[in-house]
């Protein structure tokens, strides 16, 4: 079951956007995100906004990439009308659900619709999620073809009970194979991890990072399995049929993923996410994409429950397929809420977010308090001393697992 | 079946020969508001159409509860027909007695103010230790008993048992005893002509001084305080000089008259009549129930016997939540003191808990609703410490202590400690008498005998510690006997124990809120409830925090909760912001509800539960 959508304002039909979203509109980085709402089956844990075939309701995977241009040009329209500048796309990320269900046809399609209605920047980065099983080197290579930088491969764990525990189809042999043809056709790859699922020893986490490591992707994502409600898990573990996973013990993984990643030559750039060092400081292996939902830039979500944020303006869709392609059909925005953000909630986010990117939140953005609870967090080893004299937080590998309270710390004080 | 009264007699000219005054003496869900309700029904004194669910429980939450607090009396026209078709007039007066144990000094004057006394008894369940109480206190004052068995109408209703079971009890022939149903109505008109036939006509001098006695008084925003009075001697009349006589205050009665329900100014009140006075007064504690009110030009010498003043035996402090909610409490509780003579509190404070007051209460009934008034008409969310009772704690220094508050308790050596005592009577059904015996001897009860009532209950009697009943006994007693028991007790001097104070240290730090006053077998058990108690409700915190249990320098019990290593949400994309942000928003609105114990913070919920014994609201299942 997808979790719920937030509880805010409902967006108007014709998508309209508040003068405020165009501010500044020009200097800041645009992005285009792609949700592709498909599986093949759910996987246990999975809270996302995704529906297997059984749950479409009517909603046709074949009439989807149309769709999502129809929104294309809907977007276009809306950001025109509002005063955002167009600017070209720096990143565009097609995200799931498994976008590579589709037809790489339907993908091309829907990434040139992107190319023709805002342009890309010469060194645009394009990533599609993947499952291991639904791509094969031809999909690959044509996925090249059409203008796609990166792959980031939906891996979870190389342990088959851990697999079985998340309900994970896919064959961990395969894993090896998508990679090597990714690499041959030239995409950069990520690989995905999921760690504390139930029943997973650290042990079985150190297996998997060392299968990871050796197949030398660019990036790695790391995350500590989240019990969502409404999942099958979550059923699972409110009935006693699979134990709880202890926090120390995700902990205790999240310390040997840091380890062993550093050593292989990755850095973190967020609380779980590394890049492979390059010689170049030039050349970064971070998926600037995701950096900017962290730094605050303007992006437009396509697709059921996809969200946008634009100048301090997030609103999300309408989350059922059946109900987006209605939406789209009848010429409406498929926009079903959002919030026009105040500034102390600009201020929280700004925080927030960029707190959890390395040197990403400046001591000199924050307020009086914040910069007061500074000194505290250094002497707790929370923050890095050095980074924070040259005027940035950079959390310790301590202050990475408690980030959430080393936010608090500095938000003590600031209204809400 | 009697017609209504087709003439009523006027208040203040009325003979006492055709006045009757009684009173219901019931356990708290037997239906005494229902039946009364019926009774203004069946007398035509409320409409149908006026009809509330009982009405004469004014306070919601008595209406919320089922449960009456406060007394009232109504006056209600009836009349008997002879055998010669002649039909005669009479008064009656219903007195609403409030039915708990915390308030039998209030039923004690309410009784004084009878001739006569309903005894309702639900005709499913039986008679009641509470009941039993206070029926010995009606026939203590010699009120003429009519024995009721109620809802006759429930398909569990067992009269013939319970009939026999009274008639046991009063001494009464089982054929005696009336069967009424106050939902249906049934038998309700016949239950009125007994008791106008067999309750006596009050009898008073109406020349002597004027003598009324308090039995209720209670605080109106709109009019001040209206004082409930039964008129012993001589007569009342609008206008008059009255005085109180315990105080020597005097007043001008401004309006004074009888309740049928709705209060109804009269031209005065005469012997034998009940009624209110109203004296623009704005404080209870001017008009105590029990006093006697007099003529202040021609005043009595003579006070009606058996006034005294409330008591309060529980204490408990109170805090607000939000701690800037402090003078909203401090007012509330002057508001609540103007309609509750026996409230006394005074300021304190609390390192774990701020700013609060230190409460009296006559027991722990008395202690929740005032709580719950405060919650209700106040909106205020509080804490309420365990409840305690006094200690007298003698030091080796022959320096003598009142202890309300286990953080008065003395340091140092201590020679003696002495604990109030109470006789309690527990009924019971026979076969719960064994675990009842199990619980009252853990206790510190001590067996002071026990008999049967009818044929399948037991009356058990105990002296104990009051602190022992104020924890959590009532609780137990009912968990043990499936709802089945019930308690009555009565103060019964001190005596002394074996009593120590344990604190609780939160990384050695004592958190007052839970320092508790325990006998020193017990201290063992406490330390360890308390300390796994708060293990598993204090969150985890970036350090390690060690709970302890002591007896002054001495640990009896220690836990730890082991620190936090890991909070952060692993993954937050472009779908996560707002929800991420709207929890952060939440935590630090629920950063406001937490209290700093040294560097520890505690949620308030964590007290509350702590407190309360409910781990489970803080997570866990007992």
């Amino acid at each position: 079951m997808p979790g719920a959508l937030p509880i805010a304002d409902p967006a108007p039909l014709d998508g309209l956007l508040p003068e405020s979203a165009a501010v500044d509109s020009d200097c800041r980085p645009w992005s285009v995100y792609i949700h592709v709402p498909f599986c093949r089956v759910r996987c246990g844990y999975c809270d996302f906004n995704t529906y297997t075939s059984e749950e479409l309701r009517g909603a046709k995977r074949s009439d989807y990439a149309t769709e999502a241009i129809a929104e294309m040009s809907l977007a276009s329209g809306v950001l025109a009308q509002a005063g955002v500048a167009l600017r070209e796309a720096s990143t565009v990320f097609f995200g799931g659900g498994t976008p590579t269900l589709l037809p790489v046809t339907d993908l091309t399609r829907m990434l040139t619709a992107a190319r023709e209605t805002w342009g890309f920047t010469s060194d645009v980065e394009v990533t599609t999620e993947a499952n291991p099983d639904s791509v094969d080197r031809e999909y690959l290579l044509a996925l090249k073809d059409a203008g796609f930088t990166r792959v980031s491969f939906g891996m979870q764990s190389a342990v088959p009970h851990v697999l079985a525990t998340l309900e994970r189809t896919h064959d961990p042999e395969r894993v090896p194979h998508v990679v090597k043809w990714a690499r041959e056709v030239g995409l950069d790859v990520s690989l995905d991890l999921i760690y504390g699922t139930p029943g997973e020893s650290l042990a079985d986490w150190e297996r998997s990072l060392d299968h990871v490591i050796s197949q030398n992707p660019d990036h790695v994502s790391a995350y500590a399995l989240i019990i969502e409600t409404g999942t099958k898990l979550a059923g699972q573990i409110r009935r006693g049929d699979v134990a709880p996973v202890d926090d120390d013990l995700q902990a205790d993984m999240y310390e040997l993923a840091e380890q062993k990643l550093h050593a292989a030559g990755y850095e973190w750039y967020e609380v779980s996410n590394w890049a492979k060092r390059t010689d170049d400081p030039a050349i970064s292996n971070t998926s600037r994409h995701n950096l900017g939902y962290w730094l605050g830039n303007d992006w437009w979500g396509i697709g059921p429950g996809a969200h946008s944020h634009v100048g301090g303006v997030r609103w999300w869709n309408v989350k059922h397929p059946a109900a987006y392609a209605d939406r789209i059909a009848a010429g409406h925005s498929p926009a079903a809420g959002r919030e026009t953000l105040a500034d102390s909630s600009k201020y929280l986010e700004h925080v927030l977010l960029r707190a959890r990117v390395r040197n990403g939140l400046h001591i000199n953005t924050l307020d009086a308090d914040g910069r007061k609870a500074v000194a505290g967090l250094i002497a707790e080893e929370l923050v890095d001393a050095r980074a924070a004299l040259k005027g940035t937080i950079e959390l310790t590998l301590k202050g990475r697992l408690l980030a959430d309270a080393v936010v608090r710390r500095l938000l003590a004080d600031a209204p809400i | 079946m009697s017609p209504r009264a087709s003439y009523t007699l006027e208040p203040a000219s009325t003979d006492p020969a055709f006045i009757r005054n009684f009173c219901i003496i019931a356990h708290i869900d037997h239906g005494k508001s229902t039946l009364a309700d019926r009774m203004l029904s069946v007398t035509g004194v409320v409409s149908d159409r006026d009809m509330r669910a009982q009405y004469l429980d004014r306070m919601d939450i008595e209406r919320e509860r089922g449960i009456t607090i406060k007394s009232q009396a109504v006056r209600m026209p009836w009349s008997l027909t002879d055998e010669n078709g002649k039909e005669q007039a009479y008064a009656l007066n219903m007195i609403d007695t409030p039915g708990h144990v915390d308030f039998t000094y209030e039923v004690s004057r309410s009784l004084a103010a009878c001739e006569g006394a309903i005894l309702l008894v639900d005709a499913a369940q039986g008679i009641e230790a509470q009941t039993l109480a206070n029926l010995y206190l009606a026939m203590e004052n010699d009120l003429t008993i009519i024995p009721v068995l109620n809802k006759i109408d429930l398909p569990a209703a067992d009269p013939d048992k319970y009939a026999e079971e009274i008639a046991g009890l009063i001494g009464c022939d089982p054929a005696t005893v009336l069967r009424v149903s106050g939902k249906t109505g049934m038998g309700v008109p016949e239950l009125l002509d007994e008791a106008t036939r067999l309750i006596p006509a009050p009898v008073g001098d109406p020349d002597a001084p004027a003598r009324a006695m308090i039995f209720d008084s209670v605080y109106d925003a709109y009019r001040g305080v209206i004082t409930y009075v039964r008129m012993i001697d001589g007569k009342m009349a609008p206008r008059e000089k009255v005085m109180m006589m315990s105080t020597k205050s005097a007043h001008e009665l401004l309006e004074i008259g009888v309740s049928s329900p709705e209060p109804t100014p009269t031209k005065g009140l005469g012997v034998g009549e009940v009624g209110y006075l109203i004296t623009g007064v704005k404080d209870v504690r001017l008009s105590k129930v029990g006093d006697t009110v007099t003529n202040f030009a021609k005043p009595s010498t003579v006070p009606l016997k058996g006034y005294s003043e409330p008591k309060p035996m529980v204490f408990s402090g109170l805090y607000p939540i939000d701690g800037s909610d402090y003078p909203v409490l401090r007012e509330a509780l002057d508001k609540l003191k103007l309609s509750d003579a026996a409230l006394v509190y005074e300021p304190e404070t609390s390192v774990a808990l701020g700013f609060g007051f230190r409460c009296g209460f006559l027991g722990l009934l008395h202690l929740e609703i005032v709580r719950e008034r405060l919650e209700r008409e106040f909106n205020l969310d509080m804490i309420a410490t365990a409840p305690s009772v006094i200690y007298e704690v003698m030091g080796d220094d022959k320096k003598s202590t009142t202890v309300t508050n286990p953080s008065e308790f003395p340091g140092g050596k201590i020679a003696s400690v002495s604990e109030p005592m109470v006789k309690a009577s527990v009924l019971t059904p026979k076969d719960f008498v064994g675990t009842v015996m199990e619980l009252c001897q853990s206790r510190r009860g001590t067996m002071q005998g026990m008999e049967y009532v009818g044929t399948d209950r037991v009356e058990l009697h105990y002296t104990m510690p009051l602190g022992e009943i104020v924890f959590d006994f009532f609780d137990h007693l009912k968990s043990r006997t499936q709802g089945y028991a019930s308690l009555d007790y009565e103060p019964s001097g001190h005596q002394e124990a074996d009593l120590v104070k344990v604190d609780i240290l939160l990384q050695g730090e004592a958190v007052d809120a839970f320092s508790a006053i325990v006998h020193r077998d017990n201290s063992y058990a406490y330390g360890v409830l308390m300390t796994e108690r708060l293990k598993k409700l204090i969150p985890r915190q970036q350090f390690e925090v060690p709970i302890q249990a002591a007896i002054g320098s001495k640990i009896i019990a220690r836990e730890s909760i082991r620190a936090m290593r890991k909070d952060v949400l692993a993954k937050c994309y472009g779908g996560d912001i707002s929800r991420k942000r709207k929890l952060l928003e939440k935590q630090k609105e629920g950063k406001k509800r937490m209290k700093m114990v040294g560097r520890v913070e505690v949620p308030q919920a964590a007290f509350i539960a702590a407190l309360s014994g409910d781990v489970e609201s803080g997570k866990e299942k007992k």
